[in-house]
Formats: structure tokens, sequence, C-alpha cells
């Protein structure tokens, strides 16, 4: 109980990880929450990758982890510039009216 | 070990709650807001658990830039005040349980990855030597990051320039009525285009066609 272990992370990052997923699955305000879930997955893979690479002693993992940080940031800077030329287009970011698609 | 125990459950805690708060919360400036403490708390963890360089790593670029241009979109958008409307939708759709179902599906698969890795720990002994021990972590993984990871990390510097054209591109736009320089016409003007030299008679002056 008071030894934190490597499966104490590894279960943080899953509660994360599954808070994450029912933010998408769930959302029925704006785009930009969903996009929020999105960081909150890549956080709790980043939790994982860290939690091993301490534990194992392998600094590969540390370095991978920088590199989704680098995407996640990329990832986060274009999907607010398409919700910002949706929202120029359309005037509506609600996911319930965003129904172009008929998805 | 106690302290540290202590704090693992005090950031963990915070770091589920926040994360609860950013996808349940009215307000999508609290959300945002959730989130930056979401990050903080997990920074903390990093660097309690001896990955300091990534901990402030996490700060700077989470914090300091992604979070921040999320608040920024949210405040330009205006759509900090869309009420929330959770499990009351208005049309009867079905996706809530399903998504209910498949996230606790995926937690419940998560969880049981970390039992059956507990049986399993002498796969821990077959690593164990390249980390270097008797320096920092920051300048461990700066010896790493630029010589054997050295094009892995030009290729994140050519994807975070793409994605800088990508978004400077996606919200550009031309705005009809604005006066702006032509760089083009400017710099290819030639001499005969604007000066025009006259012949002037004496006594009759010059016509000048405006």
């Amino acid at each position: 109980m008071f030894e934190v272990s490597l499966g104490h992370y590894l279960t943080l990052g899953a509660i994360i990880f599954t808070i994450g997923v029912i933010g998408i699955f769930l959302n029925r305000k704006n785009v930009i929450v969903i996009l929020m879930s999105i960081e909150l997955i890549l956080l709790a893979v980043n939790i994982n990758l860290v939690s091993f690479s301490i534990f194992l002693q392998d600094l590969s993992g540390q370095i991978f982890t920088l590199f989704i940080l680098t995407v996640a940031a990329a990832e986060a800077a274009i999907g607010l510039a398409i919700i910002v030329v949706y929202y120029r287009n359309a005037g509506t970011i609600r996911v319930e009216e965003i129904e172009n698609l008929k998805g | 070990m106690l302290a540290h125990a202590i704090f693992f459950y005090f950031f963990s805690f915070v770091a589920i709650i926040s994360a609860i708060m950013v996808t349940v919360s009215k307000n999508t400036v609290h959300s945002v807001f959730f989130l930056i403490l979401d990050f903080i708390s997990i920074s903390c963890l990093f660097i309690m658990i001896g990955a300091e360089f990534l901990g402030m790593i996490m700060l700077i670029v989470y914090v300091g830039a992604v979070a921040v241009l999320f608040l920024f979109v949210v405040m330009m958008l205006n759509v900090a005040q869309q009420k929330n409307q959770w499990f009351k939708s208005t049309d009867t759709s079905t996706h809530i349980p399903i998504g209910l179902i498949v996230s606790l599906i995926i937690f419940f698969e998560l969880i049981i990855v970390i039992g059956g890795w507990k049986y399993k720990p002498d796969i821990i002994k077959n690593f164990s030597d390249s980390l270097i021990s008797n320096s920092t972590n920051t300048h461990t993984i700066g010896s790493v990051l630029y010589t054997e990871y050295i094009h892995l990390f030009q290729i994140s510097g050519m994807i975070l320039l793409v994605a800088m054209i990508g978004a400077i591109v996606l919200t550009f736009r031309k705005r009809e009525g604005v006066k702006r320089q032509n760089y083009f016409s400017q710099i290819s003007r030639e001499k005969n285009q604007g000066v025009e030299l006259v012949e002037v008679k004496s006594n009759e002056g010059v016509k000048i066609d405006v």
C-alpha cells in the first residue's frame, strides 16, 4: 500500500485514459472539449511511457515522450485552427449541430 | 517512502479529479483551467518519480503554450457560456450507453493488462544498463537525444514547422476593402513606369494628364 510501484502509475494512466475516452464519447458541448479529451489521452500515454522508463531504467521512453509532446502540440495547433475556420464558416461548433457529414 | 506514497496519492487524486472536471464542467473556460491543473499535477508526479526534465518540459509546453492556445480560442469563439447537456439529450440517442460501455471495457482491459504485468516481474532484469546513474536526468537525455535520436529530433522540428504553416494557412483570410501593400508590384516597379521625362518648350508650359 505504501510502496508506490509501477502498477500504481499504470493504474493512474489507465484511469486518465478512460476519462479521456468517456469525454470523447459523452460530449454534448463543443468540439474544444473533445480536443482537450484527446490531450488527456496523450497525457495518460505519457504517464505510462515515463513510468516504464523509470522503473525499467531505460531512457527510450522519456525520449519517446518528448516526441509525443511535440506531436501533441502540433495537433492542438492544427485542431484549433480547423475549429476556428469551422466556426467562421458555420457559426457554431456544438457537437450536435455539426452534421455536414451526417455522421 | 511514506512521504513518497502520500505525495503520489495526493497528486494522482488531484489529477483524476481535475480530469473528470475537464469533461463534466459546464463552462469551457473552467475545463481549460482544470486541464491546466491536471497537467501541473502530472508534471509534479514526473518530477517526483525522477524524470524532472520531462516534468519541466510538460509545464512549459502544455501549460505555457497549449492551454493558453485553448484559452485564446475559447475566448475568441464566444462559446464559453454554452450550457452543458450531460445525459439529457433532446433526441433519443443511443450513443451515451454505448460510449459508457466501450469506455468501461477499455478500462477493465487496461487493468487486466496491469494485473498481468505484476505476475511477470523478471522481465525487468533484462534492461537496467542503459541509464547512466551518476549524472542528472537532463544530462542523460541530452547525451542521448542529440546523438542517437538526432534524426527523430529534426523530424519533430519539421513537424512543428509544418503545423505552424498549416495553422497560418488555415486561418488566413483575405478581407475585402482593406488596403495593403503588394510587395511584388512594389518591388517590380521600374523607372520608366514611375518617372516620365517631358521636354518643356519655352513660353508654352506643359500639359499634364492626370
